[in-house]
């Protein structure tokens, strides 16, 4: 592995009740969160090739991670996010690196198919910086109910020369989605729109 | 007493592979369970509550299942606890103390009879105060090796009529324990202590 990791972590979140009415079944998010060096930290490298193989890696690990934490099959996932925090040392364009050019496909392989956008977000910041995972409906980005973000922090990362990667997968949408739009039922999942 | 309203449950597992030292044979790992539940005397002084703490006994026993599972499903495993609780704004500290009965003898049970009393914090906090709950080994509170904690919290709880409850669990010592003291391999494991 490229990578060079110091830790990982995953974080899943069940919830049961929204606004005191019974969620069931709970709607379920995971995410798996990456810890790894950063080989270009303090300097300026014109080439980013290393960063994004280890980003194909990470989409691979992290999806898996993901969705062994959430126990259901790739097919069975209903949304995706991404998401890195860069430390001090690093660029943003760092993180673009890793989630841009190679992290999707192997994610999508996991899930057996991903027809939409995989949403994202990035920033630069210190240890516990806490950062947004957006999260969209896998096969249709216009379903409304799936339109929704995981807050996530790691307390001790990234330190000024590691970055902070993270996939999140769930099994469902948001605990009470009531506000319209396309539904997941009327999709139909080829153009990763509608 | 009042029943245990449940909103949302997070387990969050780490898996760290070094700290800038020698990569661990096994990485360490240590993990958190948080049940966020609705606070039954928020907003008002309610002078007896103690009968809560029993009530909260079968949720303790299923979130010490439930993280030891998430940490593979091995009891026998798990090195290290902790247990804490946030208390939203319209709560007070003593609704948290109600934790401390449950929580600890959950796991205990659950491990089959750890000696050593469980490390704890509390606090009141709003949405996405954090808490550093502290962990000790599970027979031996001096195992100076195993002295660790792991930092916890929800973006958007406690609400102001909520609390959080927390336990948490390790598999081994800081992953480069070498602060000295009394060592793992040195305790009789009788008295909690040493």
């Amino acid at each position: 592995m490229k990578a060079r990791i110091r830790k990982i972590v995953v974080v899943v979140e069940e919830t049961r009740r929204e606004m005191g009415r019974p969620v069931e079944p709970p709607t379920r998010r995971a995410a798996a969160i990456a810890v790894i060096e950063n080989p270009f930290a303090g300097r300026y490298v014109a080439d980013l090739g290393e960063l994004i193989d280890i980003g194909e890696e990470l989409g691979a690990l992290l999806a898996e991670r993901a969705l062994a934490a959430l126990g259901v099959a790739g097919p069975q996932a209903q949304s995706y996010g991404k998401a890195a925090a860069v430390g001090e040392d690093g660029e943003l364009e760092h993180a673009a690196a890793i989630l841009h050019p190679k992290l999707g496909a192997p994610v999508r392989k996991a899930l057996g198919k991903g027809a939409a956008l995989i949403p994202s977000s990035k920033k630069r910041g210190g240890p516990g910086v806490p950062f947004d995972i957006p999260l969209g409906h896998k096969d249709a980005a216009f379903v409304r109910s799936h339109f929704d973000g995981m807050e996530v922090r790691v307390a001790d990362a990234p330190r000024a020369n590691e970055i902070v990667v993270a996939v999140a997968l769930t099994d469902s949408g948001r605990p009470a989605p009531r506000i319209g739009g396309l539904k997941a039922s009327e999709i139909k999942g080829e153009d990763g729109l509608r | 007493m009042p029943s245990v309203e449940l909103r949302k449950r997070i387990v969050t597992i780490e898996e760290i592979f070094h700290e800038g030292g020698p990569r661990a044979a096994t990485p360490y790992r240590r993990a958190a369970i948080l049940c966020v539940l609705r606070n039954p005397f928020a907003g008002r002084y309610v002078e007896n509550i103690v009968g809560f703490s029993d009530d909260l006994k079968p949720l303790g026993l299923e979130m010490a299942h439930a993280l030891i599972k998430a940490l593979g499903g091995d009891a026998g495993a798990i090195q290290g606890y902790g247990k804490g609780a946030i208390v939203g704004a319209a709560g007070e500290i003593e609704h948290g103390a109600l934790w401390h009965a449950p929580g600890g003898y959950a796991m205990r049970e659950a491990l089959g009879g750890a000696k050593a009393i469980v490390p704890s914090t509390k606090k009141v906090g709003g949405p996405g105060a954090r808490l550093d709950v502290p962990i000790t080994h599970i027979n031996a509170s001096y195992v100076r090796s195993h002295f660790d904690s792991i930092e916890v919290g929800i973006a958007d709880a406690p609400r102001a009529d909520e609390i959080v409850l927390i336990l948490a669990m390790t598999t081994g010592p800081r992953v480069h324990a070498r602060a000295g003291g009394l060592k793992l391999e040195e305790i009789s494991g009788q008295d909690g202590l040493r």
